[in-house]
């Protein structure tokens, strides 16, 4: 692969070179959680033993140093998107909060009894939960994009779908449990010339190809440090400007606020407004590195790793006997979802891991994903830029051995 | 295959997951309860015709892993014209087999049940071999309402 040493890249990787249950550990978890980069370990480590201090309030050297990484992170993270305003880049705890943000302020302030919300049946868990709530607070209905046998959204449906009383779109760019990509892109321009405004969820997204925010013109685009080889705990909301300026505060508390007195509360600016209490200093910081890591691989050559990975592994798992993949969308990213004969997936997950593969199994938090599949669960091998061709391998021949066990 | 995979998937659970017993709603029964594991989505039904205090039929329902199936299979097996302080006391004995291993579980007294041993290596499948016996007793103590192993 042009431009992109994948072995090298795995020396990145100190947690890969280890050996469970006395093999070389496999870990085909990466949509769940990905691994870090010793960069990205470093830079925390870093962080705490030099420059830690609160950010935006001392007058001291450290608090400088502290705000300056942190600001600078979010100017990482504006270019990593391509938003115009390093303003537009709020930083919470991970894709989930960024939804329940939008939903609680954008959905407090804009929706009511008969309003819609439009969410498509792929998502996670994470984008149905916050706009059930936020129905059940304000009266809004709750309206579904359907789904295909492959996992691709109807989109024909879609426009009857987008009514005057449709309030927001939230959609997923990348579906953790088919890895179907959704032409976000598409669905935009539509849902805004029914002056709808979109929410996308690109938590397993980023992590596989390059996203730039103008071009697909979204609203809001939500995604977590930890899936795309930064620290758990943080995560990015960007908003355009104009859509974050008019927004209500989410939850109060310090640096959110101009002034306060016991008979009112100034807000603070956008994106501080935003951010109450004391951010995940270091997890800016390590989420930064992470940015940088991909940026110095090149987002194209992590696509195109992911894009060869994929075709083999569909390639490989389909010649297991009694296999079929669940998810077959045209457009895909390197997830792959699958069922053995009737074999309950814990248990593939079970005798897996005993060769010292790790893999998902379960509903992956996408329930209505496995009610149209009428399936309780999958087996769920997902790929990142550190696996390989062996990886695979190791994958088909696990998979062979639980056939065995259950001969 | 490595010994604590065989001991986990041994021949009496297979066969009792791809051929369970008592899989059945139990013609006229006075009991019945649903148990659900929310980790991994595996649901199950029993029902009983309990006779005074003793458990004259079972039978159950459901979907889920191996594990999960063999044990409610043979759990159904093991209880059948056992009093309900007898099947409570079983559920204490599989519940240690299954968490703390054979050590200091009178093996012999389980019967079949014994076959679930192997679960004590495998703490994150603990939950699948206790979710019927959950389910059972909760039938047994009139809870209509569905269990859950979180």
């Amino acid at each position: 692969m042009s431009g992109f040493d994948v072995q090298k890249v795995r020396a990145d990787f100190p947690i890969l070179r280890q050996e469970v249950r006395g093999r070389p550990l496999v870990y085909l978890d990466s949509a769940a959680t990905s691994q870090k980069p010793q960069a990205v370990i470093d830079s925390i480590v870093r962080f705490y033993q030099h420059d830690n201090a609160n950010v935006h309030r001392g007058v001291h050297v450290l608090s400088e140093r502290a705000t300056e990484a942190y600001e600078g992170a979010r100017e990482t993270v504006r270019r990593f998107i391509n938003a115009r305003d390093a303003k537009e880049i709020i930083f919470v705890r991970g894709t989930t909060e960024a939804i329940n943000l939008v939903a609680q302020t954008y959905g407090r302030k804009h929706l009511g009894p008969g309003n819609e919300v439009l969410i498509t049946h792929i998502e996670h868990h994470a984008n149905i939960v916050p706009w059930r709530m936020l129905c059940e607070q304000t009266g809004a209905v709750l309206k579904v994009i359907p789904v295909d046998e492959r996992g691709e959204l109807k989109l024909d449906a879609v426009d009857a779908l987008m009514t005057e009383r449709t309030r927001i779109l939230a959609v997923t760019h990348v579906s953790n449990a088919l890895g179907t990509v959704v032409p976000v892109k598409e669905l935009t321009r539509r849902a805004h010339a029914k002056g709808i405004p979109v929410l996308v969820d690109g938590a397993q997204a980023v992590t596989h190809f390059p996203v730039d925010v103008q071009d697909l013109g979204c609203d809001f685009y939500a995604f977590s440090g930890h899936k795309m080889f930064g620290p758990t705990g943080i995560g990015v909301l960007y908003g355009r400007l104009e859509r974050l300026e008019p927004l209500p505060p989410y939850q109060g508390g310090g640096d959110m606020i101009l002034s306060v007195t016991m008979e009112k509360v100034t807000y603070n600016r956008v994106p501080h407004r935003f951010e109450a209490g004391t951010p995940d200093l270091a997890g800016a910081v390590g989420l930064a590195a992470a940015i940088e890591y991909l940026e110095a691989l090149g987002m194209a050559n992590v696509a195109a790793h992911d894009q060869e990975l994929l075709a083999y592994a569909t390639k490989a798992l389909e010649s297991v006997p009694g296999l079929r993949i669940v998810g077959t969308a045209r457009e895909k990213s390197a997830v792959l979802s699958f069922l053995l004969e009737d074999i309950h997936p814990h248990d593939v997950g079970t005798i897996l891991d005993r060769e010292g593969i790790c893999i998902r199994t379960g509903h992956h938090c996408a329930q209505p994903v496995m009610q149209y599949f009428k399936v309780p669960a999958t087996s769920r091998a997902s790929l990142a830029l550190y696996n390989t061709t062996e990886d695979v391998d190791a994958l088909v021949r696990g998979l062979h051995k639980v056939l065995e066990v259950f001969k | 295959m490595s010994s604590d995979l065989s001991d986990l998937y041994q021949e009496v659970v297979l066969e009792h997951s791809k051929r369970p017993r008592n899989y059945r709603v139990v013609e006229g029964h006075n009991r019945e309860a649903a148990g659900h594991n929310p980790l991994c989505g595996d649901q199950l039904s029993v029902t009983l015709k309990v006779e005074g205090d003793v458990i004259r039929d079972i039978g159950f329902q459901g979907q889920g892993c191996a594990i999960s199936k063999a044990s409610a299979s043979l759990m159904t097996g093991a209880v059948k014209d056992k009093t309900r302080a007898e099947a409570e006391a079983l559920f204490e004995r599989v519940h240690k087999l299954v968490t703390e291993g054979p050590e200091g579980v009178d093996v012999d007294a389980l019967g079949k049940l014994a076959v679930l041993s192997g679960v004590s290596e495998f703490p994150a499948r603990v939950k699948c071999a206790s979710l019927a016996w959950h389910t059972l007793r909760a039938a047994l103590e009139g809870r209509g309402e569905a269990v859950s192993t979180e």
